[in-house]
C-alpha cells in the first residue's frame, strides 16, 4: 500500500490531490550481485526494463552488473538485451532502451577480490558523473546466501556503504535469510553492521504480489468480510502452497534446506500474519509491521508434534501424464538424505480474534498442481430448517484467496439445485483478477525494485519478522530431525497420508486446492 | 467470438439475445467493473472501438458503441452483440435510425450494467455541455478529446466554459509522462524556486495550452508559448533561481521527434528518457483507472476558459 501522506516535498508541482502523477524514483543506480543468475536474467532484468517502460525509473538510471564474468560493458548490454526481450511483460520499444542502455556497466570480479571493489566503487563514481546517479545505489544481492557476509563486508570496506550528503545507500537481500533462528541472528548482525535498519530491504516477491496486497483491501476496506473473520464465524484456515515441480536442479540449494525452512517459514508465515492480524491504524511500513509481529508472537506450535505435524518426500510417479523421478532419483541427492519435500503443520493464533481456530500451513513439491491459496473455512450453519437429506450435499461455507495463479478470490456457499425438491448444493462465486484488471499486472519484482528505489519498505519483512518466524518453526525442524527420513509420497498426489490424517485427528480434511 | 445480428429491434430484445449467447459460450458477465459508452459515426466507429476494446484489456467493461444515423427514414435500432471467448466483457454496436437517434439514452440505460460505473467517450465531436447531453447524465466521467476535433482550441475553450465534475479530455491525459517528469526533477531540487517557464509546440496544440495553464497555476509564473513544427509538445523549460545547495539554471525537457526526449538539470549530465507517444488505448485506460471527478484537471481547465484577448 502506497503511502497517502507525501512528506511535504515544497515542490509546487506537487499535489496530493493529482493522483494521476506517479511517483518516479529520484536520480539512482542499481548493483546487481550474481547478476549472470536465473533470477537475474528472468525477474530483476525484465522488472527494471518494465520499470522504465513505465515510466517510473529516473532518466539517467544506471545498471550495474558484478559477476566473475569476462564481459565488457556491450556483452553485458547484450545479456540484458536479450533477457528483456525474452521475459520482459512490456512490449520492447527503442526509445526505451535508448534511456537505459547509456547507464549500463559490468564490472567483473569475485567477491573476495579487492580490485573488483575498487573497481565497482570507481564505476559507481564515475556513473554519479556521466548518469548524475547523485551516490544514490541499491546493491541488490541475488547470490547464494553463504556469500552475503562476504560481500556485505566488502561493501564495507570499500566504502560502497557509507552514504554522503543527502545521497543514500540500500542492500536488497533475497530469502532464505538464514536457516534457522541463530543463523538468521547471525545474518542480520552482518548486514545491520554495514547498513542502518532502514536500509535493508529483505526480499520475499510472494509479498510484492497484487493479490496479496489485496487481502488487505478486502479485509480492511470492505464491510463485508470483517465482522466475520473471527473464531465465531470461522472454523479453520488453510493456508497451502503447492508446487508441481520436482527440485529441477537446484539440489545444491534444496537438499538439507526442505519445505519447511524454504517455504513456510517466509511465505507461509506472512500470508498468515496478513490474514490474522488486527487492522494495522495505518499503511505506514511500521504500522503494518506493528500488527504482523504482533501476531506471529502470538502463534503456538501444538505440543505434540507428531500428532500435528506431517512431512513427505515424494517419489517416482506419474504427475499430469510425464513420468517423473523421485527425489532420491534427483541428480545431486544422496540416498541417505533426510530433506523433506512435504511440510504440513497445525499452528494456533493466541488472540481473542483467533481462540481455538487451527491455522493450517501446508507446502510441497511435486503435488497435484501450483497453486498457493489461502482458504477460511466458515463453521457449518448452526441450525438448517431443512431435512438431512436436502442438505447432504452442502459443505462448509468458505472465503478463498488465490494468490497464484489464476489469481483472484472465490467464495463458496449453498444453492438450491433447480428442480422440484429441496436440495441444496456448493456453489462458488468467483472473482479472477485477471478477469477484472489488467490483463497483465505488474510484476512483484516490478513493485519491489521500485519500492527499493523509493525507499518505501512497507512490503519488507523487517528482521524482527524473520527472526519471530525462526522462533516458530525451530522447534519443529529440531523435532523433524530426530524422525529419520520422511514418509514417501507418489509425485503428482497431494502429499502423504500422514497429511490427511493430521486434518482427520481434528476432524476435518484438507480442501483439494 | 459470437456475433450476432439483430436488425429493427428494441434494447429488451438486444438484452435477452446478449444472456443467450453468453450462456451457449459457457461464460457469464462476471468480472465486469464498467459500462464504457463510446458515442462515435459510421466513418471512425472502427478505430475507436478498437481503442475501447484495448482498453477493456485493463478494466473489463461492457462497451456501447452508439452510432446514430438520423435522418428522415423511420426510427429504427440495429444492433450487433460481439462476445468474445478470449477477452472479458462484451461489446455491443448499436446503430440509431431516424427520429431514435435523438433518444439514445433510451436504448442505453436498459443495456447499463447493474450497480457498476459508466463512462462516455466523445472521440471525436462532442456535445457543447457533456454534463448535460442525454448521454453524459448517465455517466460519471465524460471524456473529450479536443485535439480530434477540427477546431481544436475553441473545443478546448467549450470544455473550459462547459466544465461539469466527471468531465475529463484526453488532451488533459496525454500530458500525465510530461508532468510527471517535470515533477520528477524539481523533486530534486528541493528549495529551487521557479521563476519563468516556457512551454513550445505545434500549433493549435490544445495540450499545450492545458500544460501552460497547469504549470502557471502551480509556479505562480506567466508562461510564454513559442510554436514550433511539432509533433505535439517539443519542450518544456523552467528557469530556476537556484536553492540553498542548488545552482540556479534551466530545466529543459525537450522531445523533437516524439519519442526519445532529453532532461537537462542544472549541474547534471544530459540524460535521455523515451517520452513516446502514447496510444489512444493507452489513455483510455489511464482515464479509466479512476472514476471520481478529476479536481486537478478542474482547476486547470478553468485556466484555459477563453480571455478577452483569443477568445
Amino acid at each position: 500500500m502506497r503511502r497517502d501522506s507525501e512528506e511535504p516535498s515544497g515542490n509546487p508541482l506537487r499535489d496530493p490531490q493529482d493522483r494521476r502523477l506517479p511517483r518516479i524514483a529520484g536520480p539512482c543506480g542499481l548493483v546487481i550481485f550474481g547478476v549472470t543468475g536465473d533470477l537475474s536474467r528472468k525477474k530483476l532484468m525484465p522488472a527494471v526494463y518494465d520499470l522504465a517502460n513505465r515510466g517510473l525509473l529516473p532518466p539517467g538510471f544506471a545498471l550495474v552488473g558484478f559477476a566473475r564474468r569476462d564481459w565488457a560493458d556491450q556483452d553485458f548490454a547484450q545479456v540484458v538485451h536479450e533477457s528483456v526481450k525474452e521475459h520482459a511483460r512490456t512490449p520492447f520499444r527503442e526509445e526505451t532502451w535508448k534511456q537505459l542502455a547509456e547507464g549500463f556497466r559490468f564490472v567483473q570480479g569475485d567477491f573476495d577480490d579487492d580490485v573488483a571493489f575498487d573497481t565497482l566503487r570507481k564505476t559507481i563514481a564515475e556513473l554519479d558523473v556521466a548518469r548524475g546517479t547523485s551516490g544514490n545505489h541499491a546493491f541488490y544481492l541475488s547470490v547464494p546466501p553463504k556469500f552475503f557476509p562476504n560481500v556485505v563486508q566488502q561493501l564495507k570496506e570499500h566504502g560502497l556503504a557509507d552514504s554522503q550528503g543527502g545521497a543514500w545507500r540500500r542492500v536488497v537481500i533475497e530469502k532464505p535469510f538464514g536457516h534457522d533462528l541463530a543463523s538468521a541472528q547471525e545474518l542480520n548482525r552482518i548486514v545491520d553492521e554495514v547498513f542502518p535498519t532502514g536500509s535493508v530491504f529483505r526480499i520475499d516477491h510472494y509479498l510484492g504480489k497484487e493479490t496479496v496486497q489485496n487481502i488487505l483491501a478486502l479485509r480492511f476496506a470492505n464491510q463485508l468480510f470483517e465482522p466475520i473473520w473471527n473464531a465465531n464465524y470461522v472454523d479453520h484456515v488453510q493456508i497451502t502452497m503447492a508446487e508441481d515441480v520436482g527440485i529441477g536442479g537446484r539440489a545444491g540449494y534444496y537438499d538439507g534446506i526442505g519445505a519447511a525452512r524454504d517455504v513456510i517459514q517466509n511465505h507461509l508465515l506472512q500470508l498468515l500474519a496478513l490474514t490474522a492480524m488486527e487492522e494495522p491504524v495505518s499503511f505506514e511500513a511500521h504500522a503494518l509491521r506493528t500488527e504482523k509481529q504482533k501476531i506471529l508472537s502470538a502463534v503456538t506450535l501444538p505440543d505434540d508434534l507428531d500428532l500435528h505435524s506431517a512431512r513427505g518426500r515424494y517419489g517416482a510417479g506419474w504427475q499430469g501424464g510425464i513420468h517423473v523421478p523421485g527425489y532420491l532419483q534427483e541428480e545431486g541427492i544422496t540416498r541417505t538424505s533426510t530433506t523433506e519435500t512435504f511440510a504440513a503443520l497445525r499452528v494456533d493464533v493466541e488472540t481473542r480474534r483467533w481462540a481455538g481456530v487451527p491455522f493450517y500451513l501446508r507446502t510441497g513439491k511435486r503435488l497435484g498442481r501450483r497453486v498457493t491459496e489461502i482458504a477460511v473455512m466458515f463453521k457449518r450453519a448452526p441450525h438448517l430448517p431443512f431435512t438431512s437429506t436436502a442438505t447432504e450435499e452442502l459443505g462448509a461455507n468458505a472465503l478463498v484467496v488465490r494468490v497464484q495463479p489464476d489469481e483472484g478470490v472465490t467464495v463458496r456457499f449453498g444453492s438450491k439445485v433447480p428442480g422440484t425438491a429441496m436440495e441444496v448444493r456448493d456453489v462458488t462465486m468467483d472473482f479472477a483478477y485477471g478477469e477484472s484488471f489488467t490483463e497483465s499486472s505488474p510484476e512483484a519484482y516490478e513493485r519491489l525494485i521500485l519500492d527499493v528505489l523509493l525507499g518505501d519498505p512497507p512490503l519488507f519483512p523487517r528482521h524482527e519478522e524473520v527472526e519471530l518466524s525462526w522462533q516458530i518453526l525451530d522447534p519443529v525442524i529440531e523435532h523433524w530431525e530426530t524422525l529419520g527420513a520422511p514418509e514417501t509420497y507418489a509425485a503428482g498426489t497431494w502429499g502423504p497420508p500422514s497429511a490427511d490424517e493430521m486434518l482427520a485427528r481434528d476432524g476435518r480434511t484438507w480442501r483439494r486446492p | 467470438m459470437t456475433t450476432i445480428d439483430l436488425t429493427d429491434t428494441s434494447a429488451s430484445a438486444v438484452s435477452s439475445a446478449l444472456i443467450n449467447a453468453r450462456r451457449a459460450a459457457g461464460n457469464q458477465a462476471v468480472g465486469m467493473v464498467l459500462t464504457f459508452v463510446v458515442v462515435v459515426d459510421e466513418a471512425t466507429h472502427y478505430d475507436a472501438m478498437r481503442s475501447a476494446l484495448d482498453a477493456g484489456r485493463e478494466h473489463p467493461s461492457r462497451v456501447l458503441v452508439v452510432i446514430t444515423r438520423p435522418g428522415r427514414g423511420p426510427a429504427r435500432l440495429d444492433a450487433e452483440i460481439r462476445v468474445a471467448d478470449s477477452r472479458p466483457g462484451d461489446t455491443i454496436v448499436l446503430r440509431l435510425f431516424g427520429e431514435l437517434a435523438k433518444h439514445a439514452d433510451s436504448v442505453v440505460l436498459p443495456l447499463l450494467l447493474p450497480d457498476t460505473p459508466v463512462a462516455v467517450w466523445w472521440p471525436s465531436k462532442a456535445p457543447p455541455v457533456p454534463g448535460e447531453d442525454r448521454l453524459g447524465v448517465l455517466a460519471q466521467r465524460r471524456i473529450t478529446d479536443s485535439a480530434a476535433s477540427s477546431q481544436p482550441i475553441r473545443a478546448l475553450h467549450q470544455r473550459a466554459v462547459s466544465y461539469q465534475p466527471g468531465d475529463t479530455d484526453l488532451a488533459w491525459t496525454r500530458l500525465t509522462p510530461w508532468r510527471a517528469l517535470l515533477a520528477a526533477a524539481l523533486d530534486q531540487m528541493p528549495g529551487a524556486t521557479v521563476t519563468a517557464a516556457t512551454v513550445e509546440a505545434e500549433r493549435s496544440n490544445p495540450s499545450a495550452e492545458i500544460l501552460g495553464s497547469w504549470l502557471g497555476g502551480r509556479l505562480g509564473v506567466e508562461v510564454t508559448r513559442r510554436a514550433s513544427s511539432g509533433p505535439g509538445i517539443t519542450l518544456v523549460q523552467m528557469t530556476t533561481s537556484g536553492g540553498p545547495n542548488i545552482a540556479p539554471g534551466d530545466v529543459v525537457l525537450s522531445r523533437p521527434d516524439g519519442i526519445l526526449a532529453q532532461l537537462d538539470l542544472p549541474g547534471g549530465p544530459i540524460r535521455p528518457v523515451a517520452l513516446r507517444r502514447r496510444e489512444t488505448a493507452e489513455l483510455l485506460a489511464e482515464e479509466l483507472r479512476r472514476l471520481d471527478p478529476d479536481d486537478v484537471y478542474a482547476t486547470v481547465i478553468k485556466g484555459c476558459a477563453p480571455t478577452e484577448r483569443s477568445a
